[in-house]
């Protein structure tokens, strides 16, 4: 049996971690503020904006795996402009943008619906007591500080164990872009059960932590 | 007599074309308790929210502090300041009982001083909940918690949107000292709505009866309770309103 201190498998699973990480960054620093914007006002299109962000929340993810794949391709529309920021296919960057695609709408609605919970009776008691609009925004998110952590935790699990996307743009390269899910997958092929089972067992349990935490802030929410 | 404090003209408030708020006129003085009776769904907590600033008069003019606005006009922030609003059923943040108490300290980018804090939790008698989780507390404690929010910005004009209804004798009394002790105190300038007459019969100087969006009358508060002018304020006074 294969262990966790194989230095192959910690490599992947902090290659997972650091691109589902950076992922979930961008994707909190997207879905947070669209969700809070979603969830506070109200705009024309604003139901527009919602019934895309739902659609994008059951998004399949390999849909977005040919997406970004033909958007970064040499010969794609941001591929061939060959800027450095922009990353290239089959490097973590290119996983990044795919994973970020696939959690920012599950942060964005979670993170719309929290705010949305929120009496809106005390919006107008913060602005009574003299907040700008922006600073009733805020005091409103904070007050639905546990939803929005749930919102991030639940784009983490939906992203740290997806295989289509990181596959078509990743490519599952060795010491590169092998995370824990294509990993699985190669090994499986190749007939290597035992380190597919270690590595399946190491994903279990990232997503059932997820998930615990999760369950445990709503039931702090439901207490509250 | 001084200039009023607030002074209304031709407000009137509109949701989705149905007028629910028509003030020709309404002054409230510095200084002064003013009460604000009437039975439910008249308009008394539309006309707060307007004073508050909350919401922009559909037509008509609000002078407040020297400076008039109209429906299009925006209120400059730190006049908007100058009045806040404790509400019928008070929302407090889900944190600490000091922590509201700061709140308003916090959104004006002042210190928020343990000293300040707890004098006015002291004011409302809960300087001993400080640490309470707000959601833990009593009705008649959200409202005290409520009051202390308020005082610690020293508005200028606080306004009372029937703070004690649903309120136990005990938190009803205490509420209406501490009410009294601001204006006392500070030389706060009240607007109190409740639909309590006996209330504003222990607290106000003078009292405005709302009737159907309309100030239909205000008077000193004695002459208001024992000789008004107009006849649905003599029927509310003695209890015949029928509504
Ligand atoms: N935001 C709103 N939208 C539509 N109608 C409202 C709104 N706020 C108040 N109203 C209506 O305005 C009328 C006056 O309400 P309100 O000012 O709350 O009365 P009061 O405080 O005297 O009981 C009521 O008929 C109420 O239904
Ligand atoms: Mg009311």
């Amino acid at each position: 049996m294969i262990t966790a201190r194989d230095p192959a498998v910690v490599e992947i699973v902090l290659l997972s971690l650091r691109v589902s990480g950076v992922a979930l960054f961008f994707s909190a620093m997207i879905g947070i503020p669209l969700g809070a914007l979603l969830g506070l006002t109200r705009f024309i299109g604003r139901r527009l904006v919602v019934a895309l962000l739902y659609t994008g929340m059951g998004f399949p993810p390999v849909v977005v795996g040919l997406f970004v794949y033909m958007m970064l391709s040499r010969s794609g529309p941001l591929g061939r402009l060959a800027w450095s920021w922009i990353p290239s296919l089959f490097t973590p960057g290119a996983m990044v943008v795919a994973q970020c695609i696939i959690s920012f709408p599950l942060v964005a609605g979670f993170t719309m619906a929290a705010v949305m919970g929120v009496d809106p009776q005390l919006r107008q008691q913060v602005l009574a007591l003299g907040a700008t609009p922006w600073q009733a925004a805020l005091t409103l998110l904070i007050e639905a500080r546990l939803g929005v952590l749930v919102s991030i935790i639940a784009g983490f699990g939906s992203i740290i164990s997806e295989v289509g996307a990181v596959m078509m743009v990743g490519g599952n390269i060795e010491h590169s872009t092998r995370v824990l899910t294509t990993a699985i997958v190669l090994e499986t092929n190749k007939g290597q059960f035992s380190l597919a089972i270690a590595l399946g067992v190491i994903l279990l349990g990232m997503a059932f932590l997820a998930n615990v935490l999760v369950l445990r802030l709503q039931g702090r929410a439901l207490d509250e | 007599m001084s200039e009023p404090i607030i002074a209304l003209r031709s407000v009137t408030k509109e949701y989705n074309g149905q007028c629910v708020l028509n003030v020709a006129e309404m002054d409230v003085l510095p200084g002064e308790v003013f009460g604000l009776v009437g039975p439910s769904g008249v308009g008394k907590s539309t006309l707060l929210r307007l004073i508050n600033f909350l919401e922009p008069p559909t037509a008509g003019t609000i002078r407040f502090m020297g400076s008039t606005f109209s429906a299009q006009d925006s209120v400059p922030l730190a006049l908007r300041r100058r009045v806040t609003t404790v509400f019928q059923r008070p929302m407090l943040l889900n944190r600490t009982v000091a922590a509201n108490v700061g709140f308003g300290l916090w959104l004006r980018g002042e210190k928020q001083s343990q000293t300040v804090i707890n004098e006015a939790l002291n004011q409302v008698g809960l300087a001993r909940l400080a640490a309470r989780q707000a959601r833990t507390l009593s009705g008649g404690e959200l409202q005290r918690v409520a009051l202390a929010r308020a005082m610690v910005l020293r508005p200028d004009v606080l306004l009372l949107d029937e703070p004690t209804a649903n309120l136990d004798p005990y938190n009803v009394g205490l509420i209406e000292d501490i009410a009294h002790s601001i204006n006392r105190l500070y030389g706060t300038t009240l607007v109190m709505v409740t639909h309590n007459i006996f209330q504003a019969r222990r607290l106000a100087h003078r009292v405005g009866f709302m009737l159907n969006s309309d100030l239909v009358e205000v008077a000193e508060a004695t002459s208001f309770f024992e000789s008004p002018r107009d006849p649905r304020t003599a029927a509310f006074v003695r209890g015949e309103m029928v509504y």
